[in-house]
Order: C-alpha cells, then structure tokens, then sequence
C-alpha cells in the first residue's frame, strides 16, 4: 500500500477501503468458543450479547463467526445453558 | 443590536447565529450558563438543533466528534476538570479533523479546589492538535466563536476558544450582536465534506502504518492554520468592522521594555502603559490571542527591536515555569541574538491582576540586570 501512495493524494484522515468486515479479527483469538447444539436452546442470548457480531442466527441455530470472533467469552458467560465452552485456541 | 450581557451569554448567542446541529455538553462552573442558555434556545425553537444531554465531558466530547464525523456542524462547551476529562478524546476530533468549535471557560485546576480563572487547564491541552483563541472582551469571545466556525471548515482542525473564568464569564458588558443574515452571509450552512456515510460505509481513523504521514499532514494543516486565521480575521473585519489579528501589539513600535501576556490581564498592562509613557519609560503590550498554532513568526516581528520581554502567565507548568513564556523564548530564537525574558507568574486561581501587579512587574523588570528564573507576584509574605 504505501508504495501505491503519495503524500499530496492522501486523504486528510486514515480512511479505510473497506468496511470493518474487512478486518479480521479472528486471528486475535486465545480461547475458542465451542458451541454444544444438544444443549443450545436457541434463546438468542450469545448473540445478543456478543460486542463483535461474531454470532450468526441461521434458520435454526446460532453460528460462531470464527474469521471475527476474538474469543472474549462473553457468550459462554451469557449462556444460560452452559452450552458454550471456551477451549484453548490451537494454531499451527 | 447592543445588548449588556455576560460573556457566557455571548458565547452562547453567537453559537446559536452559527446554526449547530448537534451540541453535546455537561455542566460545569464557571461554563454551565453556556449550555444552558443553548438548551434554552433549543428548546423554545430559536435554534434547530439536536441538544444530547451527556453523563460526562468525555462522553459530551465522544458525541460531538461522532455527529462531526457525519458532516454535522457541531459545538460543546467546558472547563476545567471537564476539560481534563475530554482530553483523549481531544486527540481523536483533531487526528479525524473534524471542525469542532468547543467554548472553554479558563477556570483553575484541583488540587486546592478552585474556580476562578487559569489557563492552565488549556494551556495543558497544548499538544492535541486543537487550534486555540484567548480573548480578552465579551465582544471578542462573541466574534471569536463565528470566526472560529469558518477557520475550523476550512483548515479541518477542531478549534477552542478561551475565555476567563468570572473575570469574562460572569462579567456584563455591551456586545453588538449581529442579525442572522449578517452572520449567514460571513458564515454558509455547514458544506458537504468527506463524511461517514451509511449507504457507503468506511472506518474512519483505524489501525495504519501509515501514522505518521498522517501527523506530518495534521503539521501541516496547523502551519497553515495561522494565515487561514489571520484571513478569516481580515474577512471578519470586512463584514462586521471589528477585526483582531493573531496577535494584538500596542505601542510596540518604539518601546524599551515589552509585556506579553493572553486573555484578560492585556488590558490593565495597556491601561499601565499609558501612565508610565507620560513619564517617559516606553513600554508596550504584545497580547498573543491565537496560541495554537503559535504566530511565531508575528511575535519576532514584533519583539525584534525589545531591549527587555517581561511575560506574565496566569498558568505554569510545574518545573519549568509560565507555559507562554516558554513559548515565547523558543519563539525569538529565530531571531538569533539574544534579548533577555522575564518570567512572572501572577494571577493563579483568579488572584486579581491589578494596576499595581503590573507595576511591581515592571519595575523589577527594569531595575533587573538580568532575568533570574520565575518570579511569582502575589504570595504570602
């Protein structure tokens, strides 16, 4: 990017390309959440709680977005089924 | 039309002639009359604004950056400790370059509690990037807050202007309030800028590793900044006949011994002045109204032909001394040769700056060999 760039056609302010869907903060993650759907109700609650919209509704269930999840365990917190888990973030 | 009124009222009446959208603010003394006689004017449909009541100055701050964000023409008020709580936030409304007018009310920092007027509280909000004005009447605080509208559009750079705590704030005088279409005509509808925008959406002021060319550029608009002030001044004068400079000198041209000193004490310097030139000791007054960016080049102009500089601070910055006096020796040393600056420290804590500080100030400045430090006027015996 910043051989693309000249100081005379910077804008005044960083502004970025894209949205914010456009940074990916999954790979900040420490801890996963895991999700039990024998457990889930499909109360709503992760997903009304978690700060990032890294939860998903679907047509019946409620999906971790792990590309954006940065694993703060708010929704394991939240849930009042326990059926979320938070698991130590394996990387290669 | 004229009208006797407080300079509070002055700041207020000339927010409202500049049509804001949205302005977000939380009490505080000596500021609060600010806000809300602006609440009123919201309220009764003289202004047609969105008025966000705010558990914080941090928060007022928040909201005010994000309404200027949308292209919102915006406007907050404080002092102080509030001042203080804002300033995180100070850094991002001038990193983003939002054109915020803000009315800070000078007023001292705790510890000892205090309310009355001190610089010290936006003198230490030197370094976020903000562009600021001291005024020294309840006309100029008026004409200052329309100016302050079309500098902070134009450079992008969010602007405060200063005005004394009780000494400005509390105090009537005769402000000559222009008519709407007067004030339209000087000063358009907030124009369309680069803005958030819901049907494109952007981060603004995210993660770069581009900093600092950013900073380079916010340098540049500050540099800037003086000559855009200086012509909007001049613009100002055109319209309305009252104009101010960035720097304001009186009987410079020819004085021996020269006292620069912001805001309110200005004018007892100018009134003791005038005694001492009827016998014979030359003295002129240098009043700096635009702090940031600071008119260096203006000063030098101006101090060249001093023999002595005596600057009076109501403000200090604890080991180093008087925040202008610091300003103004880096100043002239662009002029490369010497001329000796005495530093006083008067006022603190809204202590009256009388005719007879000034004398005392004076006179030691010019039976003084040569300048030794701080000299605080006014402390126990």
């Amino acid at each position: 990017m910043k051989g693309q760039y000249r100081m005379k056609d910077m804008p005044v302010t960083a502004i970025s390309f894209l949205t914010t869907e456009g940074n990916e903060t999954g790979d900040w993650r420490s801890q996963r959440p895991l999700l039990d759907s024998e457990k889930c109700n499909r109360c709503g609650l992760c997903w009304m709680y978690c700060p990032d919209n890294a939860i998903r509704p679907e047509q019946d269930s409620f999906k971790i977005l792990y590309t954006y999840c940065k694993g703060c365990g708010i929704c394991a917190k939240e849930c009042p089924r326990g059926a979320i888990s938070m698991v130590t973030e394996e990387r290669k | 039309m004229k009208e006797v009124i407080s300079s509070n009222q002055a700041v207020s009446n000339a927010v409202r002639l500049c049509r804001p959208q949205v302005i977000a603010a939380y009490p505080i003394t000596p500021q609060s009359s600010v806000v809300e006689m602006i609440a009123n004017f919201c309220t009764n449909g003289d202004l047609q604004a969105k008025f966000i009541t705010v558990e914080s100055e941090h928060s007022a701050m928040a909201a005010c950056i994000a309404a200027s964000a949308t292209g919102a023409r915006t406007f907050t008020a404080t002092s102080s400790q509030g001042l203080a709580l804002m300033h995180e936030l100070l850094h991002y409304a001038s990193g983003l370059r939002l054109p915020i007018v803000m009315a800070n009310v000078n007023r001292a920092l705790a510890a000892p509690f205090n309310i009355k007027a001190d610089l010290s509280d936006s003198l230490s909000q030197r370094d976020t990037g903000w562009i600021q004005f001291y005024c020294e009447s309840g006309q100029e605080v008026f004409d200052t807050i329309i100016q302050s509208y079309a500098i902070s559009e134009q450079v992008l750079l969010p602007v405060m202007v200063n005005l004394e705590g009780f000494i400005l704030s509390h105090t009537y005088e005769i402000v000559d309030i222009p008519k709407q279409k007067e004030v339209d005509s000087f000063l358009p509808l907030a124009q369309p800028r680069h803005c958030l925008d819901v049907e494109d959406p952007v981060l603004i002021g995210g993660t770069t590793d581009l900093y600092i060319n950013f900073r380079y550029k916010l340098h540049q608009a500050m540099e800037a900044a003086t000559m855009a002030c200086k012509e909007i001044d001049t613009q100002f004068q055109r319209n309305f006949d009252r104009g101010y400079g960035v720097i304001q000198p009186y009987h410079c041209e020819d004085s021996d011994i020269m006292i620069v000193t912001a805001g309110t004490i200005a004018g007892t310097c100018r009134a003791v002045t005038d005694q001492y030139r009827k016998s014979g000791l030359n003295i002129g007054v240098l009043r700096i109204r635009l702090f940031r960016p600071f008119p260096k080049d203006q000063i030098c102009q101006v101090l060249a032909g001093a023999k002595k500089v005596a600057v009076i601070d109501r403000d200090f910055s604890p080991g180093c001394g008087g925040v202008i006096a610091q300003e103004v020796k880096s100043a002239i040393q662009g002029l490369r040769y010497p001329i000796p600056v005495y530093e006083y420290i008067a006022g603190l804590g809204g202590q009256d700056v009388t005719d007879d500080t000034i004398k005392t100030i004076i006179n030691h400045t010019n039976n003084t060999q040569e300048p030794e430090g701080c000299t605080w006027i006014g402390l126990l015996r």
